[in-house]
């Protein structure tokens, strides 16, 4: 079994009303010096047979094709486990 | 005109749609988001609502299903497809309209009568207007907002493919005050007011909206 993880953001330059929200919320729960927040998406993905290049290129195939909008969203992959990974 | 209303799992405006073209002097075929036949329709409407519960994104499912694979090779080839709200994110999504549509800017959903600025009228959608006609047709929507990069703006400005044009208060933080654009062609037109709610006076604010399903008819006596 393998399984991968997909984080989605959105793009630097799109607003994100959501992490306003969130960035609102935190300094009237008491947490101060928070300067910005950004909220996205995770996905994990577990796919038969062992952890292969091929498996990677299918999930980013999945990123681009539906977990994502190239318009206002990057993402990036990775196999749970690795912290690593190329953004999109 | 047979005009085709497309109702997917969470479709809301349907009916309301359904009722606009009939009004419009066209006859309307309810179709359904399952089925690829598009039941012999000259035009498809993509209405409001929210489509697979707006999981994942506003419209993203709904752009995979297998309507929407006739509804988009249809539109390659020139039949007039009309997107209202929901519609119109499905249409973003189908890559049909560039940009996208993300969550209003004051983070609350919008319901009011919106003052409109009508500028592309030469699409099978819009042609009963005159560019330049200020109309009022009703905005409902959650995730509203316009965005695009600056070259896809600059684009549809250069080539005159903004439909209609927020005025007033823009509701909902969409760029350049945008409310609707349309392809290149002008066939398929993506538009985030209502005007299937706005062709009665008995409801809405008006009649300001029945141009939409009206324009349809005089194309096809052309």
């Amino acid at each position: 079994m393998a399984r991968y993880v997909v984080d989605v953001m959105p793009k630097p330059e799109i607003l994100d009303p959501q992490g306003k929200a969130v960035l609102g919320a935190l300094p009237r729960l008491g947490f101060a010096g928070v300067s910005d927040v950004r909220q996205g998406k995770r996905f994990e993905i577990e796919l038969e047979g062992e952890p292969s290049d091929a498996l990677l290129e299918e999930v980013r195939a999945m990123a681009g094709t539906l977990l994502s909008n190239p318009v206002i969203e990057d993402f990036e992959v990775h196999l749970q486990g690795e912290s690593e990974g190329a953004w999109a | 005109m047979k005009v085709g209303v497309v109702t997917f799992p969470g479709s809301l405006d349907d009916v309301d749609a359904r009722r606009a073209v009939a009004i419009g002097g066209n006859e309307a075929v309810a179709l359904w988001h399952g089925d690829e036949d598009l039941r012999g329709v000259d035009a498809v409407v993509l209405p409001g609502g929210f489509s697979y519960g707006d999981y994942l994104r506003c419209g993203a499912i709904s752009r995979f299903a297998p309507v929407m694979t006739s509804v988009i090779e249809a539109a390659g080839k020139g039949m007039p497809v009309l997107g209202i709200c929901n519609g119109f994110q499905i249409l973003c999504e189908s890559h049909l309209l560039p940009g996208a549509l993300i969550r209003n800017d004051h983070r609350k959903f919008v319901c009011r009568d919106q003052r409109l600025r009508m500028e592309r009228v030469d699409t099978p959608w819009t042609s009963a207007y005159t560019a330049g006609d200020e109309v009022t047709i009703v905005l409902k929507n959650g995730e509203g907002g316009f965005v695009a990069d600056e070259a896809t703006l600059d684009l549809l400005e250069g080539e005159g493919r903004v439909v209609a044009r927020y005025l007033d208060d823009n509701p909902n933080g969409s760029l350049r005050d945008i409310a609707g654009i349309s392809n290149e062609r002008g066939n398929v037109v993506g538009l985030m007011p209502h005007p299937e709610h706005a062709v009665e006076e008995l409801t809405g604010p008006g009649t300001d909206g029945l141009g939409f399903f009206t324009s349809l008819a005089a194309a096809a006596f052309a």
